[in-house]
């Protein structure tokens, strides 16, 4: 009986902690309509990845919300650490592109690693990963969210993955990059491909 | 003193959706094993969950709709949904003319479904859940090999329009369920696992390098066209996208509701 009432209570929890969730969302649309009346600067633009409510972990073992970094531009990748195959070319891809990038705009820059294999990508091992292959600067950042955040974080970049084994996944090969506000931009598709409209696009973006 | 408010009316609204939502009745999937037709080379398992019986429908879903604003056509964002969310409907909070009350709601995006269904305490089926389901006929749990049932789901997909449809008028399938053939295609959670070789729609997929384990997708049975339509139809879609004979339901882990 006393279990009962426990299991009920720690239902009526969950149900709550999520439609909480939701009056959220709706009070913060609200406000920002409320906001939209006196200026329109500040409104975060409807296609902005930072409409998304996630937290994320970074290899530092911080706690963000993408929002954090608006005012960055970003270029992002879904990866694993794990992975052997593409994933490396992936990595060798991001760091062609930042080198590319002018040394002034990367302190407006972020290249991130999103982790598509949560469970194993602690932020240990992010930071571990990050070491290996000497993404250390403040301009490369590592990130992990819950399954459902990731998966639904894919869907926004376009891009497709499954377990295909305990430790190997499939994945498409996406580099976006979002402009200051969080709006995709740009997209490269494939690996060691051509890099330069990806490398454009960040410059236009950064020196906007 | 705001959350306390929140809180409050997130128990009004939970105990009212609750008590509208006696419709949405689920039953009971016991989990297994299974040999998916795409994806894998190995039987995946599926484990024990309840899955509503009958897609979501207009009226389920306007109720939604009246009671979170932001997924209102008129205030949806467009990161979530494209132009086509909810087209034919008359205006927000009204279905366009001569849209059944229970016919399944389509022109929905997968972060509207996504979300639906975590307001109800539920969420979207995963790809191989959903399949898992579907895999019964009237009297078998898995009728792949029947002709009989994958020449119903090829007829149905040269039938126009069965998103107009009521919900429930297709077979009761092994497990109590109705409709996941024969009137509208379904969001899953993971849609966007879905990797089909250069065989399906679109493209650049053929190409080995934008794939990291490339050689993972190979149809195990190309037979069963009726199910690579499903599994090419995911891998085209976003999860922006709004179309109008796709619509979702929602399912349930088991765990959770053991009161």
């Amino acid at each position: 009986m006393i279990m009962k009432k426990v299991i009920f209570i720690m239902l009526s929890v969950v149900l709550i902690a999520a439609c909480d969730n939701a009056g959220k969302k709706d009070a913060q649309v609200e406000k920002e309509m409320a906001v939209n009346t006196e200026e329109l600067t500040g409104e975060i633009p409807e296609l902005s990845i930072y409409n998304l409510p996630s937290t994320w972990t970074t290899q530092d073992n911080e706690h963000i919300q993408l929002e954090e970094l608006r005012g960055n531009v970003l270029v992002m990748v879904m990866i694993y650490t794990s992975c052997k195959a593409a994933c490396p070319r992936l990595i060798a891809d991001m760091r062609n592109i930042e080198k590319q990038v002018p040394e002034q705009y990367l302190g407006k820059t972020k290249f991130i690693m999103v982790s598509i294999d949560p469970e194993t990508d602690t932020p240990q091992r992010l930071n571990a990963f990050a070491k290996e292959n000497e993404m250390e600067d403040d301009h490369w950042m590592f990130l992990r969210g819950t399954p459902e955040d990731t998966r639904e974080f894919a869907t926004v970049l376009a891009v497709s993955y499954k377990k295909i084994s305990p430790i190997d996944f499939s994945h498409s090969n996406i580099i976006s990059v979002f402009d200051e506000e969080g709006v995709l931009v740009h997209q490269q598709e494939g690996l060691g491909v051509d890099n330069t409209e990806t490398v454009e696009a960040i410059n236009i973006e950064v020196s906007n | 003193m705001k959350t306390l408010i929140r809180l409050a009316i997130c128990i009004a609204a939970m105990i009212h959706s609750q008590a509208y939502c006696q419709s949405g009745s689920m039953v009971e999937i016991p989990g297994g094993e299974f040999l998916p037709l795409y994806g894998t080379e190995t039987k995946v398992p599926v484990g024990n969950f309840k899955m509503d019986v009958y897609p979501v429908t207009n009226a389920e879903f306007l109720k939604f709709v009246e009671d979170n604003p932001r997924w209102r056509k008129s205030q949806v964002k467009q990161l979530f949904a494209d132009d086509n969310y909810l087209r034919s409907w008359k205006s927000d909070l009204s279905l366009g003319e001569g849209m059944l009350p229970n016919s399944p709601v389509t022109n929905v995006s997968w972060f509207a479904a996504k979300n639906y269904c975590e307001c109800q305490g539920k969420r979207l089926p995963t790809v191989d859940e959903w399949e898992y389901v579907a895999m019964a006929n009237e009297t078998s749990p898995d009728a792949r090999t029947e002709k009989s049932y994958n020449q119903y789901i090829l007829s149905w997909y040269e039938t126009p329009a069965t998103f107009n449809n009521p919900v429930g008028e297709t077979f009761k399938n092994y497990w109590g369920v109705y409709d996941l053939h024969g009137l509208v295609w379904e969001w899953t959670a993971d849609f966007n696992s879905v990797m089909i070789g250069g065989e399906s729609r679109q493209d650049s997929t053929g190409d080995n390098n934008l794939f990291c384990g490339a050689a993972a997708v190979g149809a195990t049975d190309l037979m069963n066209y009726a199910a690579f339509m499903r599994y090419a139809f995911r891998g085209s879609v976003k999860a922006k996208y709004s179309v109008k004979n796709l619509g979702f339901r929602c399912v349930q882990d088991i765990e959770k509701t053991e009161l």
